[in-house]
Formats: C-alpha cells, structure tokens, sequence
C-alpha cells in the first residue's frame, strides 16, 4: 500500500508532490495527460498577483499573500523565470479613482504594499498607456513567472527525490477500503493511506467519487492574444483595469520571455475540456484592451489560446479534509489566484491536513534544487564558447526563432521528467513558440523525441494521444 | 576579431547570387552565414518545376535551380559555413553567430541581409476553434513530405490560395491524399494563374472564394473536420453559409512574412512590405547593411530573387568604394490609390545609376487602367494594363534622368478609367 496517491499535475499537484517528496513517503501522482501542468496551469496570466484584491479573511487572500511571498526562493530553487515587475491597477475614468481608494484599504488589511499613483507619475511610468488615464494603484510585490517550466520543474525536483509520477492514467474512480482507498485508473488499481485530490476542473468529479458534495466546479474560459518579443517594449508592469465581479478584467502584461499576452475574457463554458478560440471573444477583448493601451501593435501576434478556470460554486477554495475522511484531502476549485497561491496551498495540503493523517518524518537525503539549465543568452561570449567546446550541441541552433540550442533539447530528454511531445519540449525550452509557430523547427524536434524514446518518427505526438504528425509515409518511402 | 568586406546573412538563392555578383565585381572577401546543412534556402523543398525561366530561359526544378548557384560559389571559393545561426548585428555591423565550433564575432564593412521569409500560421490569423494536430502551414507539410518522405494527412483541406498552397494540392494528391477544396478570404484568388490551372483546375479541386474556415474542430487531439463560412466585404461571417468538411489536415497557405528579426534592435523602420525601408540599392537606413530577397519583400519568382540581389551586390560594391555617400538628399517613394507596397522606399540622390527600378503590387485586381508613376505633379510614367492583379509583382525601369530628384515625393498608383 501506498503512503500518499495524488491525483493532478498541475502547478497545485506538482508543488504538493515536491512538498511530500521532502518527507519519507511513498508517494505515487496520476495525470490523465501527456505531460505535466498540461491543463489550467498552462493557459493563464501567469501573474504572481499580490494579493490586494481578494476579500480580507478568504482562503484566496490568505493563501495569495503567502504565495507570493515564496515566489522568489522557490523559483531560485527550482530554477524558473520570476520576475518582480509590479502591477498597476488603472483608473480611466473620474469617477474610478474612488474606487482606486476602496482598494488601497483592502490591500492593507489583506497586509500588501501599494501606493496610490497620479496620472503623471502613471505615464511617465508606463508611456504606452492611454492618455485618459486618471491614476493607478502600483502593487510592487506582483510579478510574472514563467507558467510552463514551474510545473515540470517542481514535478522534476519531486521525482529526483523520489516521487512516483504516472502520466497519460486517467482516474476513474475511487473506493474506500480498510486502511485507506482503492484508486482505479484506466490501466491498473492502486492502494494508498492518503488521496489528495488536485485535479482542477475536475475536482468536483473526483471529490464525489468518495462522498455526495454540495459545491460544484464550473469551467470559465478566458481568450488571450499573445504578441512577440521582437516588436517595441509595449509595458513594463501588468496593466490591470479596475477588478469587477467577473474577475481582474482584461489585461496587457508582459511576460519573462518579453512576449506580451491580453486576455483574458471570462465565460462559463459546459464544456470542461474546450480550450477553443473565437473570432468574436478575440474582437472584444481587442477593443477592451485599447481602452487601456491604445496602440498595441496586433500585427505582433503570434498566437490566440484559452484557459479553463475551476471555479468553485463556493467562491472560495476548497482546502480541506472530506466530511467522511481525514485522510481524503481536496485542494479543490483552485481558480485565480490559484497560481500565486499554489506553493502556500502545497505548504498547508502537506504540513497541516497530511500531518495529521500520516506521520511525516523529514527525508534527509531531499534536495530542493533541480539541476541547473543552460540559459544561453544569459551567458557572456567566453562562458558560451566554453560550453560550446565542452558540448558542440549547445553551438547548434535548432529554433531560429526563440533560439534553441540542441543542447538544450538534449538536455530536457535527459531529465526525470523529459518531454514525450512536441507540446511538452515547447513547454520546457520554447522551440516552436516563435513567431513561425514551429514552421522550420517541428521535424528537427520530432527526430530528437523519436530517437529518444526508440519509435518512429510517425508515432511523435503533438500532445494528446490521436495528435499525430508525420503519420503516414510517402509512396516512396513505404 | 576577424574581418570581412561583406558578410552575407543566409545562403539562399539571394544571398549566393549576391555573393557570386560581389566577387565578380572585385569583392572577393565574402563569408556567407547559413542556418541550414545546405545553402540553397527555401527552394530545396521545391521539388516541382517552374523556376529559372528568366535566369535561364529553362524551366528547372527548385533544388536544380539552386545547384547552378552553388556549384559557382564552390567554383569561386567563396567562404560559407554551414549549421551556422546568426543571433545579433550590432549598429557598428558586428555579426554574431553559432556552430558547433563556438559563439563568433565578426566585423563585416557591409553586411546583406538574405534571411528570405516565413510564414503565417494558425497563431498569426487567429484561427477560430481547438488546438488540434493536422493543420500545419503548407511549406510545413511540404518539408515533411519532400524531405522526410512522411505525409501529414490523407483529408486534406486548404486555408489561402497563396502559391505553395496550391502547389501542396497538386502534390498531396499526386501522394493519393483527397484533397477537398480550397478557400480563400479575398474575392479573387493569391495564387499565380498557372497554378489555379495546373494544381486546381486539372485535379477537380474546387476553389471557395470569399470563405474562410471559421473553425477547426478535433477536441481529442487531431482534426476531424473544419467548419468554412463564406464572408462578406468586411471579412465578416454570413451567418447560414456554414458548412462542414470531415477531413485530417488543414494546411495553411496565408501569405509570407519577411524574417527581419535580426533587425529588430537596430531602431531602423519597416516598410508596408514589412521589409526594412530601403533605398535603391536595397541598403537599409543602416549605412552599409543591405537586405534582398524575401526578407526585404516577397517575391513570387526566383528570377526576380535573384537579379534583386545583384542590384543590392552593386550597392555593396558603391558602398565599399565610398561612391554611396549617406546624403540626406533623398526623395521619399510612396505608393498611392491602389498600390500595396513600392520598393525602393525612396531614391538617394547617386550619380551612377543610369536607370530606376520600382517594385510594386497592387492591392487587388484591377481591369483596364493605368499605372501612374509622377514625381511631384509631374507625371514620369504612364502604363496601361490591361489586367493586373497583386499575386503579380510588377517590375517598372525607368530613365533616371527623367526625374529631377530634388526630394519631391515619387508616388505610383492605379489610375482607373
Ligand atoms: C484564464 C486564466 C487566467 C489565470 N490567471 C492567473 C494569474 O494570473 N495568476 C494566478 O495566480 N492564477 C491565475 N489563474 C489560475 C491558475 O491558473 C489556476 O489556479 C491553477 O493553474 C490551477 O492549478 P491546478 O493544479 O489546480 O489545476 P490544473 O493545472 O488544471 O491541474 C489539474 C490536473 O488534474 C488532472 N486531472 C483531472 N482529472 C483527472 C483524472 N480523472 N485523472 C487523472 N488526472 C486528472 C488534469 O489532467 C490536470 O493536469 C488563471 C486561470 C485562468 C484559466
Ligand atoms: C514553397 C515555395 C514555392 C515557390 N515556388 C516557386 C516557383 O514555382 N517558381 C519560382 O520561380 N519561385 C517560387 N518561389 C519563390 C522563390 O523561390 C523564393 O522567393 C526564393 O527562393 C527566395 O529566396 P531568398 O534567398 O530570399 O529566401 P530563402 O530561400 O528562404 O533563403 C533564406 C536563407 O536564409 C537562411 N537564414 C534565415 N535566418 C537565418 C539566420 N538567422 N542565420 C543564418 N541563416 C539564416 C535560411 O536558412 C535560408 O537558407 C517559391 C517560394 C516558396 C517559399
């Protein structure tokens, strides 16, 4: 029997995992997709809010304020793009600046520094901002964080210390028995004392096969617009309008690699697995955006994608025990700002509702640094042609547009948690995430997975499991 | 840190007839920077015939083209690397690169910019609907197919009738793969009219002008079919003109754009093509660094990639002879009613060239009229064309001496009846 079976990879499971692996359990974490923080925690802001905003007391305020607090050693340690950058939350309207005020109040009970801006002090900051400003309220603590490697890099850090990680297992449902719960997947039964539950969206779904619940988790989708990193520097700080009962609103934020991303709207989708675009969504958050920053430069983009919140029926996060049992743990309808909050939530998930179902002693052979990757541009002329000479793959560029190395792509292949698709090498080293969207890269990249792991080129994934490629052959070549 | 009087930024078909027009003109100490294990660009997926009737008055295939080319260049020794990805020119035209042999440096006097195009995508359009597998950009596919011998699909549809679009047609039906049809937005087709006939018409490929594909659907993971709608003359949807097509492969053929990232911090501007702003010699208004090719617009044919970039070897040769002087003197090229882009973007006052090219497209298909060409209010050319239509590049020589270039504005547009 297992200690400890978690279900969900996203950013929440990952950083749960990495917690627990610090501890001598015996812990095993199921994804039904390819790759790991494959769902919600790939398509978001991926800002590290600061946490003013929430109602003061909810589980969102407290957790957001801890969470981002832990972002810069967290990030340090697990080896992932985080920067500081501020928000600016901005008044357009007179009558708005009121509002700036009530929120000034809330950052201070929820214990975050701000400041109140003018509309010089505003522009002279951000030049890119529509002149009809009328002020802003700066949070300095907020910033972004790389939404793709956080993920992998703590589910990597998790399995060097010995975590279980089975990916492309889908839960299907779950028993009690004696000692702990019968977990059944599409491809095999398992046993464990603990269940912790983090399976986004689907949280509800796996929560009710223990026990009847009275809260449900709706799927709302927001669009986004994502621009390159090649045009003019559109802002610095995430620009935020004022926050409404839909959510924080559509905002122009930069991102670590310099792209720009606006987005997202906020609709309730039936559909929990529809991650489409539309035209009209697209349109409307165009116009909402140039409210804010008039001359965004649309012609930059690269890229349109969407994301699902979980958002709980509740309002608020669902950190807790089942009613039945202690031991099966929710880290449920983690919706925004459940990205900030994640390594909080991790904390408590692990240190106080485990704690108290398991007894937890410190695994002293844990190591919280994942190996150190190569930066290339972060690297000085001699510190490259040292690499170079030691490794000539790092000399080789396979993405011109984001400028790859094969060095890189090795690298990633090497690793405890390596990139079985195309989708999950993008994640990791930005191949194909240019402005070509993988046009010359794909096919240098498909040869590297196929060689890898030993199979033909034919059976390299996109992603999910029927995303084929270069799945036939030529007449020539049969 | 080692020198060059020209360093030559992609081995494609620009930048090798630029080098091999450099050497002959006395410019003999060339490196050319190529990304790929072959120079050639582009052109070596091309495997259909069509190219080099201008240049060789025969029709070649795509890489036969190209070996002419680079059978010269070893023939003259000029100095290539290969695998080799340029990362940065700095103002003062330091040109740093990758291999397998280390992170380089090097001072080139001038510098051609030859890095040809990439193309628009799923992302760059905003396609409506999932993210599946099966929809690919149409030189995607074409790599796949002519390089690594692996077809995507076997249910093919195709978004834009730009010219390798309907080359893929032909070609993934000759592979045995159906292809449904083709849409295009515009109410007239990209393509050049020999291959609507040659890669349409003779397959029974039906081409769906004024559509587009509203949405791709594939929610587990691959394509399963697409949903095109016609569109009215604001490119909006007409609600009831729906209809669905089951199908594996999208392929994408919605244009070109010039790959000009290496030019990004360098505080020069862009032109309409989306090229660099130019003279006519093709140097950019970074005094010695010049661009040709499809990076500096997007050329239809070869031959005209080709001649273009002996122009821009000649601007080399008056640059590094101190007879290009970067005067102010200049009049602006604009183009007007009717016109997409005109390359030069405008005309530095030089005392030896005899005649001016201009290179334009218009911005749709006209019937019956006249080109203008006017300097000021003068007119300087008057063309009449009796058909005319943007997949077309338009080509125009004109006596130098005709213009007074005294920094009056030169404009060309559609003169209509
Ligand atoms: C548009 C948008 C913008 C956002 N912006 C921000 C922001 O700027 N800042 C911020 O802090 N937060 C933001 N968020 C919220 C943040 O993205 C989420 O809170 C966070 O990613 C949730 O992580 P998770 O691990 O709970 O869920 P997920 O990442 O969805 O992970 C759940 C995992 O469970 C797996 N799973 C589900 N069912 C099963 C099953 N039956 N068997 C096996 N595995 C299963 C899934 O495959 C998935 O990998 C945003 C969210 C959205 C949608
Ligand atoms: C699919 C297709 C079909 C065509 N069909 C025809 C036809 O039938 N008939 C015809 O006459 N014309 C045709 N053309 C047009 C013509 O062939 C092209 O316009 C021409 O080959 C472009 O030449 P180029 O040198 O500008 O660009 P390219 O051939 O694209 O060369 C650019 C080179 O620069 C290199 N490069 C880019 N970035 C870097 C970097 N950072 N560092 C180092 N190297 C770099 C690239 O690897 C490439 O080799 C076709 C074009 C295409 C794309």
């Amino acid at each position: 029997m297992l200690d400890v079976i978690l279900i969900g990879a996203g950013v929440v499971g990952s950083l749960i995992a990495r917690k627990l692996a610090s501890y001598e359990l015996d812990v095993l974490v199921i994804d039904k997709e390819n790759d790991v923080g494959n769902v919600t925690s790939m398509a978001n802001s991926a800002i590290v809010h600061s946490g003013y905003d929430p109602k003061p007391g909810s589980k969102k305020a407290i957790f957001n304020v801890k969470g981002n607090a832990m972002f810069p050693k967290l990030c340090e340690e697990l080896d992932v793009h985080y920067e500081q950058n501020g928000s600016l939350t901005v008044a357009i309207y007179e009558e708005q600046l009121e509002i700036l005020k009530e929120l000034e109040l809330r950052a201070k009970e929820n214990g975050v520094p701000v400041q109140l801006l003018s509309k010089e002090e505003v522009l002279k900051m951000e030049p890119n901002l529509s002149p009809e400003v009328k002020g802003a309220l700066l949070a300095p603590t907020a910033g972004i964080v790389n939404p793709f490697t956080l993920p992998v890099h703590a589910m990597e850090n998790a399995v060097d210390n010995g975590v279980k990680l089975h990916l492309g297992e889908e839960v299907l449902s779950i028993n009690k028995i004696n000692d702990g719960f019968e977990v059944i997947t599409n491809k095999n039964k398992y046993e464990a004392k603990v269940v912790i539950n983090a399976a986004g969206v689907y949280s509800d779904k796996i929560h009710a096969m223990i026990e009847p619940i009275d809260y449900s988790i709706e799927a709302r989708k927001g669009e986004y617009f994502v621009l390159d990193h090649y045009g003019e520097q559109l802002v610095n700080h995430t620009i935020f309008p004022l926050p409404s009962a839909k959510g924080k609103g559509i905002l122009v934020a930069k991102t670590t690699s310099n792209n720009f991303i606006v987005g997202p709207s906020s609709e309730p989708d039936p559909d929990k697995e529809d991650v489409s675009t539309d035209k009209a969504t697209l349109d409307n958050i165009r116009k909402q955006a140039t409210l804010l920053v008039p001359n965004i430069p649309f012609n930059q983009v690269i890229r349109s994608f969407s994301g699902l919140r979980p958002t709980p029926s509740t309002h608020d996060f669902i950190i807790e025990p089942s009613k039945s049992y202690p031991s099966f743990i929710n880290a449920s309808g983690i919706e925004s700002p459940g990205y900030v909050s994640s390594p909080a939530i991790a904390e408590y998930v692990v240190d106080e509702l485990v704690s108290k179902v398991l007894k937890l002693n410190k695994k002293a052979s844990f190591n919280p640094y994942v190996r150190k990757r190569v930066h290339l541009n972060e690297l000085s002329l001699e510190e490259r042609n040292k690499l170079i000479k030691e490794n000539p793959d790092y000399g080789v560029i396979v993405c011109n547009c984001e400028k790859v190395s094969l060095g890189e792509i090795k690298d990633e292949l090497s690793r405890s948690v390596p990139p079985h698709t195309i989708k999950a090498m993008k994640k990791r080293t930005r191949a194909g995430f240019g402005k070509c969207q993988s046009g010359f890269c794909q096919p240098l990249v498909l040869k590297e997975i196929a060689h890898k792991f030993n199979i033909p080129l034919n059976d390299v994934l996109y992603d999910k499991n029927e995303s084929f490629i270069a799945h036939y052959n030529t007449k020539s070549e049969d | 840190m080692e020198q060059f009087d020209l360093v030559i930024i992609g081995g494609g078909s620009a930048g090798m007839s630029a080098a091999i027009e450099s050497y002959n003109l006395g410019i003999k100490d060339i490196l050319i920077l190529e990304k790929n294990n072959y120079l050639g660009g582009i052109l070596n997926q091309c495997i259909h015939n069509g190219f080099g009737l201008q240049e060789f008055k025969e029709e070649l295939t795509g890489p036969e083209f190209m070996s002419r080319f680079s059978k010269k260049v070893n023939e003259l020794g000029i100095k290539y690397e290969l695998n080799t990805n340029v990362l940065g020119i700095s103002k003062d035209k330091v040109v740093s690169y990758s291999n397998k042999d280390g992170y380089k440096e090097v001072k080139a006097k001038a510098i051609i910019l030859t890095t040809g195009c990439y193309e628009r995508n799923a992302g760059a359009i905003s396609l409506g609907g999932d993210r599946p597998s099966g929809v690919y950009t149409a030189g995607q596919a074409q790599l796949y197919l002519n390089n690594y011998g692996k077809l995507v699909g076997k249910k093919v549809f195709i978004l834009g009738s730009g010219d390798i679009g309907l080359i893929m047609a032909r070609r993934m039906s000759l592979e045995g793969a159906k292809v449904l049809g083709v849409a295009e937005l515009m109410p007239y087709s990209a393509g050049l009219n020999r291959n609507i006939v040659q890669c349409l018409q003779d397959f029974n490929i039906p081409l769906y002008l004024s559509h587009t594909v509203k949405e791709v659907i594939g929610p587990k993971g691959h394509l399963e079919k697409i949903v095109l709608a016609q569109v009215d003359e604001r490119f909006n949807f007409i609600p009831g003109t729906e209809q669905e097509f089951e199908c594996d492969t999208l392929l994408l053929s919605v244009g070109l754009v010039p790959n000009v990232d290496l030019l990004s911090k360098l505080g020069i501007h862009f032109a309409k093509s989306r090229g660099p702003v130019v003279n006519q010699y093709m140097e950019t208004e970074l005094e010695g660094l010049f661009a040709s090719g499809n990076v500096l617009h997007v050329h239809d044919l070869v031959d005209y990639v080709v001649s273009e970039a002996r122009e821009a070897a000649q601007g080399v040769y008056l640059f590094l002879n101190n007879k290009l002087p970067n005067t102010n003197e200049k009049s602006l090229v604009k183009p007007l009613k009717g016109v997409g882009y005109v390359v030069p973007n405008y005309i530095q006052k030089i005392d030896n060239d005899d005649k001016l090219i201009f290179k334009f497209r218009v911005a749709k298909p006209y019937k019956n009229i006249n080109l203008v060409i006017k300097e000021g209010d003068k007119v300087i050319k008057k063309i009449f064309k009796l058909a005319i239509i943007p997949s077309e590049m338009e080509i125009v020589k004109i006596d130098k001496k005709l213009f007074e270039l005294n920094g009056e504005d030169i404009t060309v547009e559609v003169e209509e009846k």
